[in-house]
């Protein structure tokens, strides 16, 4: 039971995947549609960010001085002016650690 | 004009960066199915036929608390549906494909793929064998995938918890978009999408993942409009 209904997740996970590459065809969507999708990142990634930044494993919201909101505080400023991916997310997580561990 | 080869490699180091977080989560990831008192097979499996950090650890979160099948799978469905906006912008590059190569491009498709191999696109559009970048992105974070998975699968949770690496995954997230905080309209749409995101947190199925992004969208067609 488990292996099937693992089975049936993993052919739609593929479909979610599939459909608009292979088998939908681009015409179909309209120029409007087309510039629309240009927002594409920025209108998904911030659904993942948020959660991950305010609400905490026990799926309630964060203090307002949980140093989560500082470390992202500081990757954005450091991600803005720096450019670099792994600067980003090394400021981030070491701006976190140091309030937890040494404040 | 690039080779094929310079672009997988091009779309390597494009990824190569979010291991930092990938490689944690993936750990976390096959050690949570475990300490759930799933068959080790079958936490690997999901790594191979999902493919999918979140959506696994949901579905095995959801079958360990007793919910049923049907809900777990829907919730996995609702989770992954993001990646039919993905399919939507990349099918643009992948246009000129056979049938066959866009089916099995499609398998690895994944957030950070996607966004570090759509940012190369937009500025490259006139390379001839541009789906490479998206196979050098796409098979990296694949193979790294297995790796950590496994990794936590066969070790356990090695990384302590005490350090919460889970933070990692939206400081990745923040690398990807942060340059677009430069644009107001692109701003817009990402203060809709998050503050969206806490408020339909608790909708069924984790829907909110899906929810947040069509509200930005629709909010990203007013922009639009407005700015002509």
């Amino acid at each position: 039971m488990t292996w099937l209904s693992i089975i049936i997740a993993g052919i739609i996970t593929y479909f979610t995947r599939m459909t608009m590459v292979a088998l939908v065809d681009r015409d179909l969507l309209g120029e409007k549609v087309k510039a629309v999708l240009a927002y594409v990142p920025s209108a998904v990634f911030p659904a993942i960010i948020f959660p991950g930044i305010f609400i905490n494993d026990y799926g309630t919201f964060i203090e307002m001085n949980d140093p989560k909101i500082f470390g992202a505080i500081v990757a954005i400023l450091v991600g803005y002016f720096s450019r670099n991916v792994i600067a980003t997310i090394l400021s981030g997580l070491t701006s976190y650690w140091v309030i937890i561990f040494l404040l | 004009m690039l080779t094929k080869k310079q672009l997988f490699s091009k779309g390597f180091l494009s990824v190569a960066p979010h291991m930092l977080s990938v490689i944690p989560f993936g750990i976390i990831c096959g050690a949570i199915g475990i300490e759930l008192g799933f068959d080790p097979i079958l936490v690997y499996a999901l790594s191979i036929i999902i493919f999918g950090g979140a959506s696994q650890i949901v579905f095995l979160q959801l079958l360990s608390g007793g919910a049923s099948a049907l809900i777990a799978v829907t919730s996995v469905g609702v989770i992954n549906s993001r990646h039919l906006l993905y399919g939507a912008v990349l099918s643009e590059y992948l246009e000129k494909l056979s049938f066959i190569k866009k089916l099995l491009i499609s398998y690895i498709v994944v957030d950070q793929g996607f966004a570090e191999s759509n940012k190369f696109f937009m500025k490259n559009k006139t390379e001839t064998h541009l789906h490479y970048h998206l196979i050098g992105s796409g098979v990296t974070l694949w193979i790294f995938w297995q790796l950590s998975t496994l990794a936590g699968i066969v070790l356990g949770s090695f990384v302590p918890e005490e350090l919460g690496l889970k933070f990692a995954i939206p400081l990745t997230f923040i690398a990807i978009v942060v340059q677009d905080l430069k644009k107001l309209d692109h701003v817009i749409v990402m203060i809709t999408c998050g503050l969206s995101s806490l408020l339909f947190f608790n909708a069924p199925f984790k829907s909110y993942i899906i929810i947040s992004p069509v509200i930005a969208l629709f909010v990203a067609a007013l922009v639009l409009r407005l700015k002509k």
